[in-house]
């Protein structure tokens, strides 16, 4: 790649630039920055909407009662059950069981903190999720 | 609580990829200067990896370079360079040390989770907990960070850096800090090279059965012409933007670090007296724009513009003649690079 044909398309870096190595005209390589390239846009954007789409699912399922709240907050940090049970420190069973809500209704204050804490969020947060309270 | 410790100038430098970036900045800051391609050469960090026995959100892991901290242990080993690393248990505890480190005028690595970085842009923040960076200041506004993949210095609250360097999960952390210890008068940067080129070579030729290297190449091309068929459509279309997003989205410096390699072989040229490496620098460089017309095609059909069944055929094809390619190369650095 020569340094004129680096791409400098609007891209998902919000103005912010990356390095990208191209040649010069003796040949020689240099750093270049990039405002970006369509291609990666177009395959974040994808890896983004997948995200986005199952975010949304799993939202109506909360709001049908048929997952807890926790399900909605630890697919809106990008997280599943594994990621999630290694960030609050406990079993993924048990993290699969609440995300009944049942169950998640009886959860006990430190278990709630627990997961805040891995979550970011704070207690009260825990329980709500766009739209609705409970 | 420490504010001893106030901002200073830090020689930062824009870098292609995270770890050669840092472990450059860290030396740099203690009048050792190689250039980044320089330290992913050294490190042996090229390298190829396609495999289903892996899943990345449900995809099938495509990596470009060798595994997380393996370019700052190899190239720092090979220069007799010798590091300390320190994981904690405790996070206020690994918060003191920095700042310990940070008033001593120490600049220091830092192992973190990408999602947790608040100066990240949002569209790049996924669970990712191997990107490497460099703490060199902290003064009220929060961390003063050299994250090599930015321009500029970046500023980070330190309660967002606190988790960040605390998330778990694949590759956690554990707060993990690293510094060089002693640095050798005389370094030997030529053998350190040699020993860079050799460990490549030896990755991308000779690693028997696993789908690493030329024959992890040879497994995706063989692989992609099936998806369509094998996964359906939409799935299919995941799981290339999956590969091209590897290779092009996250730090790689263009092409999954062809380019960057490239660079290196242009340099160790120089160092090592050796010229044909300056031609297999040029055919490096021809291989990384295949791969980048790879990319785009690559993504023409995630986004629907190409959705024939041929457009995975010639992705395939090109693939299968990229393993040629680089096998052929290989085998002549090999060859040039003698033990």
């Amino acid at each position: 790649m020569k340094i004129n044909e680096v791409p400098q398309d609007e891209s998902i870096l919000e103005g912010l630039r990356r390095a990208c190595y191209a040649q010069d005209d003796r040949g020689e390589y240099k750093v270049v920055a990039s405002r970006g390239w369509e291609v990666e846009r177009i395959v974040n954007t994808q890896a983004t909407s997948a995200l986005a789409r199952a975010l949304k699912e799993v939202l109506k399922e909360v709001r049908a009662g048929r997952l807890s709240p926790l399900a909605y907050h630890m697919a809106s940090r990008q997280m599943d059950v594994p990621l999630l049970a290694a960030n609050a420190k406990l079993c993924r069973w048990r993290v699969r069981r609440h995300l009944k809500p049942a169950v998640f209704a009886r959860l006990s204050d430190a278990l709630k903190a627990r997961y805040a804490h891995a979550l970011a969020l704070s207690v009260a947060d825990l329980s709500r999720t766009p739209g609705h309270t409970s | 609580m420490s504010d001893d410790a106030q901002k200073r100038p830090f020689p930062h430098r824009h870098s292609g990829h995270c770890e050669s970036g840092a472990i450059g900045a860290l030396l740099r800051d203690r009048c050792l200067d190689l250039s980044e391609p320089l330290w992913f050469g050294i490190g042996g960090g090229l390298f190829f990896l396609h495999t289903r026995l892996i899943k990345v959100g449900g995809l099938a892991l495509t990596t470009y370079r060798v595994a997380p901290l393996a370019i700052v242990r190899n190239a720092t080993r090979r220069l007799g360079i010798s590091m300390r690393y320190e994981r904690f248990r405790d996070p206020e505890v690994a918060g003191e040390r920095l700042e310990t480190l940070l008033a001593q005028g120490m600049s220091v690595g830092l192992q973190t989770c990408v999602y947790w970085l608040p100066y990240f842009p949002a569209a790049m923040r996924f669970q990712f907990n191997a990107h490497n960076l460099v703490a060199f200041a902290k003064d009220e506004s929060g961390f003063w960070l050299s994250d090599p993949v930015f321009e500029d210095v970046v500023c980070c609250p330190p309660e967002a850096l606190q988790r960040a360097r605390f998330a778990r999960g694949a590759f956690a952390p554990r707060g993990l800090l690293y510094y060089p210890e002693k640095i050798p008068a005389a370094l030997d940067v030529a053998s350190a090279i040699r020993a860079g080129i050799r460990s490549t070579c030896r990755h991308m030729l000779a690693i028997p059965v696993l789908p690493v290297g030329v024959r992890g190449i040879r497994v995706l091309a063989r692989g992609i012409g099936r998806w369509p068929t094998r996964f359906g459509e939409a799935q299919a279309r995941a799981e290339i933007g999956q590969v091209v997003r590897m290779q092009e989205e996250i730090g790689t410096g263009g092409a999954g670090f062809r380019f960057l390699f490239a660079a290196f072989l242009q340099e160790a040229a120089s160092h090592l007296g050796t010229p044909v490496l300056s031609e297999l620098s040029a055919e490096m460089t021809a291989i990384g724009d295949r791969w980048r017309e790879f990319a785009l095609i690559g993504a023409h059909i995630c986004k629907g513009s190409r959705a024939d069944l041929d457009a995975y055929q010639e992705l395939a094809e090109i693939l299968w003649q990229l393993a040629r390619r680089e096998e052929v190369l290989f085998r002549a650095l090999k060859d040039a690079v003698p033990a």
